[in-house]
């Protein structure tokens, strides 16, 4: 019996699946970006199907709006090119792509053999925002509170590490172009 | 009805696709988002176990990973926007030097 909550587990899957293939398949980073994106969105059905309705929210608008956007500006920012390989990127890949291949089999089939009839049904988990905010604001008040902080050091971090240091030799920087802004 | 190891499954596969793009890849920026491919991976298998024992601290768990993440992706690309200051490459083989 196939109900309409596998299939719509596996088309899900499928996109996300080919989303991950497709990122390691391209060679410009833009494409993988993009790739990236696709999982994201997916991703967020999968959520969805969990009954995870707030975390698929904020997949979306956190994780596919934002770090993404900000991954494509990096991207135009730098006016990142197609990726050249070496001799150890190679290397790598022969190495690094059959040992993943493995391992990954490994714990699907280990997780498949340790599977018992216990199944994920849709919606039973009630991940409204509010039963999800009341969790946060009594039970995980502590940590939310630290991650603020977090999140305030990396804002500053990320000003100081991007901006221009101030003092440095004016002779020695002589590329010019789209650095030309201040 | 979806067993919970099917979820499993798909979050380890999306790891190890994350694994491997860190490894294969030679772009920095992509090396990135490779790391981002993993914690999307570890947050399906939070939220499946979340679902699975219906413990709602699952999904909070994965609210947490994705403000650690953003805040990772700020500062990470901002050191990547020094790194391609110093070096105007984002060719991780030829930054193997700490000192220009």
């Amino acid at each position: 019996m196939i109900s309409i909550h596998l299939i719509l587990f596996l088309a899900f899957g499928a996109v996300a699946l080919a989303g991950a293939i497709n990122l390691l398949a391209q060679t410009h980073p833009i494409n993988s970006a993009l790739s990236l994106i696709a999982v994201m969105a997916a991703l967020a059905g999968e959520y969805l199907l969990l009954g995870a309705e707030f975390v698929a929210a904020v997949q979306v608008i956190v994780y596919a709006g934002a770090v993404m956007v900000l991954f494509v500006f990096v991207i135009m920012l730098l006016n990142a090119g197609v990726e050249e390989h070496t001799k150890g990127s190679r290397v790598a890949v022969i190495f690094g792509i059959p040992g993943v291949l493995i391992s990954s089999i490994l714990v699907a089939w280990t997780v498949l053999q340790h599977s018992g009839t216990e199944e994920v049904a849709v919606g039973a988990l009630p991940g409204a925002p509010k039963t999800i905010g009341v969790l946060l604001f009594h039970g995980f008040l502590l940590p939310f509170e630290i991650t603020s902080i977090l999140i305030l050091i990396a804002i500053m971090g990320a000003v100081v590490l991007a901006s221009k240091p101030p003092t440095g030799p004016p002779a020695a920087s002589p590329a010019g172009g789209p650095r030309k802004v201040d | 009805m979806v067993p919970l190891s099917y979820y499993l499954v798909l979050s380890a596969i999306l790891f190890a696709c994350g694994v491997t793009g860190f490894l294969i890849k030679r772009n920095i920026i992509t090396i990135f988002m490779s790391i981002e491919l993993m914690l999307n991976g570890v947050n399906l298998s939070f939220v499946a176990f979340a679902a699975h024992w219906h413990a709602l601290a699952g999904q909070v768990f994965v609210f947490f990973v994705m403000v650690v993440a953003a805040a990772e992706a700020t500062v990470g690309l901002a050191i990547i926007i020094a790194v391609y200051r110093t070096r105007e490459t984002l060719n991780v083989d030829q930054v193997n030097l700490l000192k220009l």
